[in-house]
């Protein structure tokens, strides 16, 4: 096959790279060019990359033989489970902080049950409670990402490994290790970037500013020192972060190489009472770390509900309405480069770069970017609409690129022999096999743009808000209840939504 | 689907911002807060529409950066919400016209000089507790100081937050040379620190701690709206830091008199009357009926601390960096 540049993969690839850039470089000229880092940001920069390199090696090391026990065993509700223990990855940041600290603050179950037996209490507050925080919210995507690779084993290699009388160490070997290299290493660069960006969770969990970020670094050279000059560098200097990782990360991986199988339901050899007993423990143990807090939460917030302002009700449709065009504008971009990955390694960079993008710098630079054309508190919708888009097109593109891979390698010398192209090929083969990972996608993207506060300050005309600003609005002016409430009902809207996507996924998967 | 969806969004975006074409618009850049339908926005529109047969329109997001990324082309007319430690920064811009207000009908507990910014309502930094869970709450800074490490409090950071930032002029008109030395004591019992106000509030309120930085007024809102008086504002001799929010209106201005009328109507009384309770804070100008009765006894502290825009400027930097110092 001729190694023509793809137009459609470059035109898609222009999307997140301008996106990115280009509020960098508005950024930059506004504040009359790039500016010197100091020293305080080059510990900020140090405290960022160890605090997120552990948070993604925790969350991926935690993954393993959490997606394990989920592959293996079957039980009643471990659909709805598998898709429930996606939660945390939606929850809005600030909800996420004190459902956590319900649970693991000073006053919170855990050291009350520790208290009430007569032990001493534990602090959540530190770099150990920042890294917690991380594996609460990245445990869920890091599992579904590796069970997606253990699912994408065909029966058929599990059937033969049974037949063989693998034991564990010849499972791992064969099976289990190749799988993990073509997943592990995206899963940890995705987290990795994740964490990159954090701020209000790194600063509030961290308990002081010795858990300063980046991110919390460009806060401060906007709003404290007036330099956007510097916040332009610091930008900068996070999509080189994100482009190295995502270069080391694509070293490491490698294809699993399993070959197609024939989509019958998968079958592991039967295991001993202890792996059994095992498989259990980790799944009650991580169901109770991802979804209590989750729980308190929605406990603290359906008091209120009935006492919820109009308004709220007005910004949940106007976060729907975005939600639902971003999600179809995210799958477009993703499937067009994710399609193109295994050729073209760039657009596997270009769909990555949107993680490196500082909040703050995306929404100064595109108010600066459209300032001069249109009066930005117009376009406040369609704005937030792509750059919502833009943001989670790593998430899916990540998702889908191994399964593509898998797909390519599997199925393009049958599709060729047979002369299928073009729309026949996507419909009858390309978008069957990956409806899954699709429906996932489809499910993470939304809730991605439902949870997002984005750019929205700038651009937001007092009229129009996001179930987000609401919730930020509401607090702001003391009425905790009634934005724990609209948490509520942002968690149940977003997980309402992310449920149906993953199960249509589900339902049109030939497996 | 996808463009019918974007069609929709585009819809929705021009249906908010549809106008009447003949009368005048003037555009009032505020707040997130204010344009809520519990904001002060909804009664200041209907307040002022019914004497300027105008039409106000609030743009609401984050106000400063607006103007200073708009410059010269910005569509505001006059500006509101704009705090006392961004008056430095938004006057070296030059766009702001002076106020032609008589600042001695201000009843602020300070003497406010300034001839462009006009200050409509105010507060001090305190810290709030919880009477029923916290006895023996501090009654000095040097107390607060000195309390056992077991106290807890969450403050905001300097770096992001204007309440943080007033802590810092707090500590440093209170302990000058020493304040090095406050920090240090007072570290212990700092559980966190949060990027904004809200963060920390929603701690206390959960109860995760027994003090939160905030505002002198900060009771008044759980007496009046929520019937609750258990919390109270601890109050100390050596004063509490002032913070007013401003008002001001621009050189571009497209309609210069309905700005003024504007900035005169944010001091008269039916502005001023009913602040108190759409903001949570004191007005500029209290006159009899201004306050009700619950939110008038409130404590007050014996001194007011403020420092000048130019002393503020200067001392900001190396307060940050005595704080952080004494926080890593």
């Amino acid at each position: 096959m001729a190694r023509r540049l793809p137009l459609i993969a470059l035109g898609a690839a222009l999307v997140p790279v301008l996106l990115v850039l280009g509020p960098i470089l508005a950024t930059a000229l506004h504040g009359g060019g790039l500016t010197a880092l100091r020293g305080s940001d080059l510990q900020a920069l140090w405290f960022t990359l160890w605090q997120a390199a552990l948070s993604a090696l925790i969350s991926c090391a935690l993954a393993v033989p959490l997606a394990r026990a989920l592959a293996r065993r079957r039980f009643v509700g471990r659909t709805v489970l598998i898709t429930a223990l996606g939660a945390p990855f939606i929850l809005p940041v600030i909800a996420a902080i004190l459902g956590l600290l319900a649970v693991f603050g000073r006053s919170g179950l855990l050291n009350q049950a520790l208290g009430g037996i007569g032990l001493p209490t534990l602090t959540i507050y530190g770099p150990h409670g920042v890294i917690l925080a991380h594996v609460f919210f990245n445990l869920p995507l890091a599992t579904r990402m590796v069970l997606q690779g253990w699912q994408s084993i065909p029966a058929e290699r599990l059937r033969l490994a049974a037949t063989l009388d693998f034991d564990g160490a010849a499972m791992w070997r064969h099976l289990e290790r190749p799988m993990l290299r073509a997943t592990l290493p995206g899963a940890f660069v995705a987290i990795f970037l994740v964490c990159l960006g954090s701020f209000a969770v790194a600063l509030t969990l961290g308990g002081g500013p010795s858990a300063t970020t980046v991110e919390l670094a460009i806060y401060q050279a906007f709003r404290f020192d007036y330099d956007t000059g510097r916040a332009a560098s610091l930008a900068l200097v996070q999509v080189a972060l994100c482009l190295m990782a995502v270069g080391i990360g694509a070293k490491l991986s490698a294809p699993a190489a399993f070959g197609a199988g024939l989509d019958r339901p998968a079958l592991f050899a039967p295991s001993t009472r202890l792996a059994q007993w095992a498989d259990a423990a980790i799944i009650a143990a991580s169901a109770l770390f991802l979804l209590l807090p989750i729980a308190l939460i929605l406990w603290r917030g359906l008091p209120a509900l009935a006492t919820m302002p109009p308004m709220v009700w007005q910004a949940a449709l106007t976060s729907l309405t975005i939600a639902l065009g971003s999600t179809a504008l995210t799958l477009t971009l993703a499937m067009t480069l994710a399609l193109h990955a295994p050729r073209h390694r760039w657009t596997e960079g270009a769909a990555m770069l949107p993680l490196a993008a500082s909040g703050l710098v995306l929404g100064t630079g595109l108010f600066l970017m459209i300032q001069p054309f249109a009066a930005p508190t117009s376009l406040l919708i369609p704005v937030t609409l792509v750059v919502n888009a833009t943001l989670s097109l790593p998430f899916v593109t990540r998702l889908l690129l191994p399964e593509i891979h898998a797909l390519q390698a599997d199925y393009d010398r049958l599709a060729t022999s047979l002369d299928m192209g073009g729309m026949a090929k996507m419909r009858f083969l390309t978008l069957p096999r990956l409806a899954r990972p699709l429906g996932f996608s489809a499910g993470l993207a939304c809730a991605f743009s439902m949870g997002d506060l984005g750019v929205i300050t700038l651009f937001s005309d007092g009229q129009t808000r996001t179930l987000p600003l609401a919730i930020f609005q509401l607090m702001g002016s003391y009425r905790l209840d009634q934005a724990a409430a609209a948490a509520t009902l942002l968690l149940t809207l977003t997980f309402g939504l992310f449920a149906l996507f993953d199960r249509i996924g589900h339902h049109a998967g030939p497996r | 689907m996808r463009r019918s969806l974007i069609g929709l969004a585009f819809l929705a975006g021009m249906a908010t911002t549809a106008q009447a074409e003949d009368t005048p618009v003037l555009t009032v850049y505020a707040p997130d807060y204010f344009t809520s339908e519990w904001g002060p926005g909804p009664q200041i529109e209907k307040g002022f529409e019914a004497q300027c047969g105008c039409d106000l329109q609030f743009v609401a997001g984050d106000v400063l950066s607006r103007i200073m990324l708009e410059g010269k082309n910005t569509k505001a007319d006059v500006v509101i919400g704009l705090n006392t430690d961004q008056t430095a920064r938004a006057r070296k811009t030059g766009l702001f016209a002076p106020s032609n207000e008589d600042n001695s009908r201000l009843t602020l507990p300070i003497k406010w000089t300034d001839d462009t910014f006009v200050p409509f309502n105010w507060s001090e930094t305190a810290f709030i507790y919880d009477k029923t869970k916290l006895k023996n709450p501090p009654k000095s800074f040097d107390d607060l100081l000195n309390a056992p490490d077991d106290l807890k409090i969450a403050i905001q950071d300097p770096r992001s937050s204007v309440s943080g930032l007033a802590l810092l002029l707090w500590v440093k008109a209170v302990y000058g040379d020493k304040a090095p030395e406050a920090w240090a004591k007072l570290k212990p019992k700092v559980l966190t620190v949060t990027p904004g106000w809200s963060e920390s509030y929603g701690l206390f309120t959960d109860g995760e701690v027994d003090m939160v930085l905030s505002y002198t007024t900060s009771p008044a809102y759980h007496i009046i709206a929520e019937n609750d008086d258990t919390k109270a504002a601890a109050i100390f001799p050596e004063g509490h830091y002032f913070m007013a929010e401003l008002v001001a209106q621009l050189k571009s201005s497209k309609h210069p008199e309905l700005a003024q009328d504007f900035m005169d109507y944010v001091l008269s009384d039916d502005f001023q009357g009913m602040i108190a309770t759409a903001n949570w804070s004191y007005p500029a100008i209290i006159k009899d009926g201004f306050l009700p009765e619950q939110f008038a006894d409130l404590p007050r502290p014996a001194k007011t601390i403020f420092y000048s825009e130019d002393e503020a400027e200067a001392l900001r930097q190396p307060a940050l960096d005595e704080w952080l110092a004494a926080f890593r």
